[in-house]
Parts: structure tokens; C-alpha cells; sequence
């Protein structure tokens, strides 16, 4: 007897109908009544084909129940029982891969003393005070780096340079020196370099605003929101919290540097989880073009870290801003919620993911004196090193580290209808709350499926409603510009 | 597809796979045609199975892919589980390509092996 049984999907409704969203192949369908009542059918449990056409035969004619069946069998929604669906196979990516951002470690140091900081507080993997590294990146390097990026790119023609620390800015003339430096490299080499850096923001002067404005350098600042919240954590040595200093400064930043969207990334934490006000804060009062979101990386047992009730309540405020996103969206205006927007893109692109991220594999981090690592949270950890930009990518080492962390290997993912876009996280997450890279992080997974089924019903709305906006996506390169 | 729409990217192209009815049709191309189709199709002289070795060749290049043919019966005896086409250069015949230096260039004084 032919049973039809179930196969891996997550069934969610967005403008009045039922989506499918396939697993593992990332596939959104939407159903019309007969392949919604069949759906239906067989996820209650496993029937006969025979019993399926009588359980709908009331509403549907058999023909169209047979050919709801015959589509959902053909994209796989369900299957026979007898077939089990084969795992996917385990394949490795092809090497050598091309690296397209590097992420470089300028300073370890920073003029703030943020208490989440997973750079210095008690989550740190690296003594970036003690360590046997050195505290400024210097031009040589630097140099090298850029030599390196250009090297390791392959065919590629553009590459991505994104300078982080510590705080950047402390080291401004290297970051200066090198951007010059790796556009002559570049040109040389028939290619073109997008330069990026995160700051605090504390450094901004005029010369630097206009040198960023001037070079269309994009820029991410680091802040928490209004005043009470960014000083909660965000403060200097002495303890003094840092709003008053840094709004005047994005201000100008935000009025001078007017060539590139410059975006917000706000970390949350359990005592400042209040997204909506932080995003209208950013957005309305100081004037981001973009706001992300991210819980803080760190132990569960910090006072900080957001527990399972602070994860309820994120969800819950993130929802109620991806809503707000979506009746901007529908009506052609902007709206600036980067994590929903990133998301659909994914959604769009049907990404399937055999890694949480780019790390180790298009992405690597480079620190201070020139080791490679896994990604910029990593640089300078020998546990995570990938090489050095002077000698190149350890391919033996990126080999094991990607034989590690395969999805295919994440046990406690393989039965989560969310791997394809989560699978298993950020790595240093799972290194700060485990003490390995290797495991998921299984203290969000219902945080991420939550919001991931709050994506999926954004995305069918906007398939219904507003399909042109998707249709930005299919560009190769998306600017945010582009996308509203 | 009449009961279900595609809507994203995947979607259509899960559709364009197993849909009778679509208009992109599997095709048989070589590996070298460039650029690939985006859509599901048989590359000439491969199986089915992804090895390395297959889309680049034993020094990670492209000049030496399983086409021409005699490639193809040179990466059969090393490289590949396909036992049946070629001997057996473990146990019965080590010294099978012992004149063919170059398989594209000495692939003729690859010779039939008799049991003996």
C-alpha cells in the first residue's frame, strides 16, 4: 500500500494562504486549497494515497487531488513512506575558495571599556593586554595584508576590506596609509576594493569624517541607543558612559558622509532589550540609515546575558518591528530593520547553508601581527589560526576546520526545519557558551526558529503585496541604497 | 505546476528540475562549456558521482578534464572507483601504464592485459 507521509517543511501563512518553506532546499511554494487541505492531511499522520482523496473529496474533485498530490510528491513536500528521503550528500566546498572579506584587526586596544566586551571581559579568548601580540597593526602588515586579500581572491574582482579592532580609529594613519596603498595594489591587479570599518565613533574629527566621506568608505557605529542605554555598558575607563560624546559626533558623520548608508549594529542585552525605542532613537532622532540588532556574546552566567525569558521578549519586540517594516515596505517607503532585511534576502536567494557564515571559508580575520584566523573574533587565538598573511592560508587547517563544522554533522540540527539559514550559529557564540566551535548554539534555537517563521510570514506578505520589492534582490550586488 | 507557485529564487529552480512541463530542459554539455548552465544537466564524459578529479584535473587545473576520452580511461584505473573498464593495477597488472607517461600524449601503448 502506497502511504503518504510528511517529508521536512515548515508550513506558514502570510496574506490569507499557506506557504511551504522546503527543508533542506530552501524552496518557498505557496498552496492553493487542494495542496493546503492535502498538506494538511498528511501531516496529521501518514495515510494511504486512498484515504488523502477521501479525506478531501468533499471539497475537491479527485482529479485536482490527484495532481496536488503528483506537485507536492514532485518538489518532495511528502514522499511515500517507504522511500525515506535520502540526508543530502556531505560535500566539502571546493578549494582553493576564493576569500572575498577580510576582516583586519588594526588595533586590539580600545578608548572605551564596554563591561559586554567580548574582546576584554572575562569571555575574552585572547590577552590583548599581556598577549605576546603586538597592540597596533602597523603599515608592514597592513601592507601585507592587502597583498594577501588580493593574492587569496582568486578570480574575483572585487574583494572587501573591512578594519575593525579595538577601536579603529586609534589607528587611523595605518588605516589611512593601507587604503591607499591597496588601491594601487588593486588597480594594478585589475580589481576594485570596498573598504568598510567599524568604530565607537568616539574618534570622529572632521578630517576623518571628510577622509571617509571622500573615500566612500562604509561605516558601521557601534552604539546601544538613547543615553540611559548606551551608558549602561558603553563607557570609558574611568566608568563615565559615552553618549554625550559620540552623539554629536554621528550627527556631523551622519550630515558630512553622504556616500554610503551608514548603519547602526546595537547589542542587546538583558537589561536594554527594548528594540523598538533604541530603533526610533537611531532612526528618527540622530538619523541612521540602518539599525542592527544583536544578543550579546557571552556566558550564560554574566548578569547581562540574555536568559530564556529575555529571548521571549526580544522575539516579541523584534516582530513587532518587522511588522513596522513590512507596512513600510508595502507602501514603497524605507524602513531600516537590517536583520529582516537580511534575512529576506536570504529567504529570496533560497541560501542553504552547509555553514552558519562566510568564516573560514570567503571570510577571515586578520590580527594585529598578521595571523589569519577563522574570523575577526578569533584573530590572534592560535587555537583558530588559518595561516599568516605573509605565508598564506594554512589549506591543511582550513581543510579540517570546515570538515568540522559541517551541518551535516550537527546532529542536533538535522531534525530543526531552520538549518538551512541558521545551521547552528555563530562560532564564537558556541566557543564562548561551550568552549567549542563545534557545537550549535542550542540556547537560541527557539529564539531563531520564532523569528525565522516571522521572516518567512514577512516574506509571503511582501510576495503577495509588494512583489517588485523581492525582485531588488535578484541584482547580484545589493546595495542598501537599492533595497530602499 | 497549476497547485503550487514557486515564489522565491530556489522554488523555480526546484521546479524547473522536476517539472515535466517546464521549458528548460536538461541538457548534455561538456565540462568545459562555459559558462555552465544554471539548471541540472549531465556533463559529457563524467559520471554522476562528485569526485574531485572530475571538474579539475590531478594538478588542480582544467587542462586535463576526463575529455578527450583516453583522460577518461587514464583517471578510471587511479583516481576513480569504476573497476570494471579498466585492470586492476593493485594485484594483477601494476605495470598496466608503465609506458604511458602522459596519457594524452601515450594513451596508445595503453595495452589489453590477459590473464595469465
Amino acid at each position: 500500500m502506497m502511504t503518504l507521509a510528511p517529508r521536512e517543511f515548515h508550513l506558514f501563512q502570510a496574506a490569507g494562504r499557506d506557504f511551504l518553506y522546503l527543508v533542506p532546499s530552501a524552496a518557498v511554494f505557496a498552496l492553493d486549497a487542494a495542496t493546503s487541505a492535502v498538506v494538511r492531511v498528511v501531516t496529521e499522520r501518514p495515510r494511504p494515497v486512498e484515504a488523502v482523496l477521501a479525506a478531501v473529496v468533499d471539497r475537491f474533485d479527485e482529479a485536482a487531488a490527484r495532481a496536488a498530490i503528483a506537485e507536492l510528491l514532485q518538489v518532495r513536500a511528502i514522499g511515500y513512506e517507504h522511500q525515506p528521503e535520502e540526508a543530502p550528500p556531505r560535500l566539502l566546498p571546493m578549494m582553493p575558495f576564493p576569500l572575498s572579506t577580510m576582516v583586519l584587526n588594526v588595533t586590539n586596544q580600545c578608548n572605551l571599556a564596554c563591561t559586554y566586551c567580548y574582546e576584554y571581559g572575562e569571555d575574552k579568548i585572547v590577552d590583548t593586554e599581556h598577549g605576546r601580540q603586538s597592540k597596533f597593526m602597523t603599515e608592514q602588515t597592513a601592507r601585507e595584508s592587502v597583498d594577501f586579500l588580493l593574492r587569496e581572491s582568486g578570480d574575483s574582482r572585487t574583494a572587501h576590506l573591512t578594519f575593525f579592532g579595538g577601536e579603529t580609529l586609534l589607528n587611523f594613519p595605518v588605516l589611512k596609509a593601507t587604503i591607499a596603498y591597496a588601491r594601487r595594489r588593486a588597480a594594478e591587479a585589475g580589481k576594485t576594493i570596498d573598504f568598510s570599518l567599524t568604530t565607537n565613533a568616539t574618534l570622529l574629527r572632521p578630517d576623518i569624517i571628510e577622509f571617509l566621506a571622500e573615500n566612500a568608505i562604509g561605516v558601521t557605529v557601534s552604539i546601544d541607543g538613547p543615553k540611559e542605554l548606551q551608558n549602561k555598558f558603553r563607557v570609558f575607563h574611568n566608568g563615565a558612559g559615552s553618549y554625550d560624546v559620540v552623539a554629536p559626533k554621528i550627527k556631523e558623520l551622519l550630515r558630512v558622509h553622504r556616500s554610503r548608508p551608514i548603519g547602526a549594529r546595537v547589542t542587546l542585552t538583558s537589561e536594554t532589550i527594548d528594540v523598538t525605542r533604541i530603533y526610533r532613537h537611531l532612526t528618527e532622532e540622530i538619523g541612521f540609515w540602518e539599525v542592527g540588532f544583536a544578543p550579546v556574546t557571552t556566558s550564560p552566567h554574566q548578569r547581562y546575558a540574555i536568559g530564556e525569558r529575555g529571548f521571549d521578549r526580544m522575539l516579541d519586540q523584534f516582530n513587532a518591528l518587522a511588522h513596522d517594516f513590512l507596512e513600510h515596505v508595502v507602501a514603497n517607503r524605507h524602513h531600516g530593520f537590517s536583520n529582516v532585511k537580511d534575512t529576506l534576502e536570504e529567504i529570496h536567494k533560497g541560501v542553504s547553508k552547509a555553514y552558519p557564515c562566510g568564516a573560514g571559508l570567503g571570510l577571515l580575520g586578520v590580527s594585529t601581527d598578521g595571523d589569519v584566523a577563522v574570523c575577526h573574533r578569533f584573530a590572534g587565538s592560535d587555537a583558530h589560526k588559518l595561516g599568516t598573511v605573509r605565508d598564506g592560508i594554512d589549506r591543511g587547517a582550513q581543510a579540517a576546520f570546515l570538515a568540522d563544522h559541517h551541518i551535516a554533522d550537527k546532529t542536533d540540527c538535522s531534525r530543526c526545519w531552520a538549518r538551512p539559514l541558521c545551521s547552528g550559529g555563530c562560532y564564537h557564540e558556541a566557543h564562548v557558551r561551550y568552549g567549542t566551535t563545534r557545537k550549535p548554539n542550542l540556547h537560541y534555537c527557539e529564539w531563531i526558529r520564532g523569528w525565522t517563521d516571522t521572516c518567512l510570514r514577512v516574506y509571503g506578505e511582501l510576495a503577495e503585496r509588494n512583489p517588485s520589492f523581492l525582485e531588488r534582490f535578484d541584482r547580484d550586488e545589493v546595495t542598501a541604497e537599492a533595497v530602499l | 505546476m497549476t497547485h503550487l507557485k514557486p515564489i522565491n529564487r530556489k522554488a523555480h529552480r526546484v521546479v524547473d528540475a522536476v517539472d515535466p512541463a517546464s521549458d528548460r530542459k536538461q541538457d548534455v554539455v561538456a565540462l568545459q562549456q562555459n559558462p555552465t548552465p544554471q539548471q541540472p544537466h549531465y556533463p559529457l564524459g563524467c559520471s554522476l558521482v562528485f569526485a574531485p578529479g572530475w571538474e579539475a584535473d590531478s594538478n588542480g587545473g582544467t587542462a586535463g578534464l576526463c575529455q578527450p576520452v583516453e583522460r577518461d580511461i587514464f583517471d578510471c584505473h587511479i583516481g576513480c572507483f569504476w573497476p570494471a573498464h579498466v585492470p586492476d593495477q593493485l594485484n594483477h597488472a601494476p605495470g598496466w601504464t608503465a609506458k604511458c607517461a602522459s596519457a594524452q600524449k601515450d594513451w596508445r601503448k595503453l595495452d589489453l592485459v590477459f590473464p595469465g
